[in-house]
């Protein structure tokens, strides 16, 4: 059973509009090589010098990474991992 | 406190309730609660506070009422394009019930004024527009110690967090810096189902009332995410970062900061 990854509205345009993909990775650093290899463009909006981008959130589950080993996190098959952007529309 | 009886019969399916009570509606009459933003977000929160009787509703907003705003922003109406966004939210909570006092700050909020704004509320709720003034608002409750019911929307989806100063996360525990000019498209650019600022806005304000009354379990140290398309409600944890810069250990934001406005629209 493969990684679920969910990509948020902002970054669905590089996925066609798709909402969740699909992917197999160890861990965070490569699940990011492997969408971007599927999604070209995809690392750059996530990260910058091989550190996801201080306003965007990876959640395996519902745990942060920032709060686990950040991009070395492992995965495992099964695992659903959530991009979260920070957004500020209000009005 | 007395009621009358026309608040008796008003409030009366809260009173029903054993979780609000004439004690639980006693303190809604007596909170304080400020919006920052009278907008897609304000609108709904400070129309269901007046409908609860929490009996202070600050608006902080200084735009006036465009024709665009009208697909989502329903506190105003036709009849009042061209009025200031704070006067129309007035007129309307205020209609709804008498009981609500709503207080005007027809101010754009900064770090000169947003201490002075919010130092008489119990609870603030952002519904701005714009990164610099969700960051100014974070900062000015965790530095007064303020409960801030947080949320924001992007085209279908929206977040929802509330942050209790001292005792959970902070809006920096979960972005610590706003993102760099251009990273993130604004709604004026991306566009937004009106509706989705209704869902959101509603759920804000139920934090606010659970907040108020003291029931139930907040949002506070988990973020909850909502997507209209697939109607899917979502949770991730938020722990407190002990190296939050303006909420941690050693913070490093002691000062207020006006980022530049470099995703404002619609001003």
């Amino acid at each position: 059973m493969p990684i679920k990854v969910r990509i948020p509205t902002p970054l669905q345009k590089l996925t066609n509009g798709k909402p969740e993909v699909e992917c197999s990775a160890k861990n965070v650093a490569e699940m990011v090589d492997v969408l971007e290899k599927d999604y070209p463009g995809m690392k750059d909006r996530l990260s910058e010098g091989g550190k996801v981008r201080r306003f965007i959130n990876i959640y395996v589950n519902d745990e942060d990474i920032r709060f686990m080993n950040k991009e070395d996190t492992a995965l495992k098959d099964g695992d659903s991992i959530s991009i979260v952007p920070a957004i500020a529309g209000g009005r | 406190m007395e009621f009358t009886e026309d608040q008796i019969l008003r409030y009366s399916r809260h009173i029903l309730l054993p979780e609000v009570g004439g004690e639980g509606q006693e303190k809604l009459l007596n909170a304080k609660v400020v919006l920052v933003g009278a907008g897609g977000l304000g609108s709904p929160v400070g129309y269901y506070l007046a409908a609860a009787g929490v009996g202070t509703i600050g608006v902080i907003d200084n735009d006036r009422v465009e024709i665009s705003n009208l697909q989502r922003q329903i506190a105003h109406n036709t009849k009042r394009l061209g009025v200031l966004k704070a006067e129309s939210a007035k007129e309307t909570f205020e209609t709804l019930n008498h009981d609500v006092n709503v207080v005007m700050h027809k101010e754009r909020l900064s770090s000169a004024n947003i201490k002075g704004i919010i130092k008489d509320y119990d609870i603030v709720v952002d519904g701005s527009d714009n990164f610099p003034t969700r960051y100014l608002v974070n900062d000015a409750c965790v530095m007064l110690k303020k409960t801030l019911i947080s949320a924001a929307v992007f085209r279908f989806e929206g977040q929802v967090m509330s942050i209790y100063p001292g005792q959970g996360p902070c809006y920096r525990c979960l972005f610590e810096v706003p993102p760099p000019a251009g990273m993130v498209p604004s709604c004026q650019e991306a566009g937004i189902l009106g509706v989705v600022t209704g869902v959101i806005g509603t759920l804000q304000a139920t934090e606010v009332v659970k907040a108020i009354l003291g029931i139930g379990e907040p949002l506070r140290g988990k973020l909850l995410l909502w997507n209209a398309l697939d109607m899917s409600f979502r949770t991730v944890k938020v722990p407190r970062n002990k190296e939050c810069p303006v909420c941690g250990e050693k913070p490093t934001i002691t000062e207020l900061i006006d980022y530049e406005q470099f995703c404002s629209m619609s001003h």
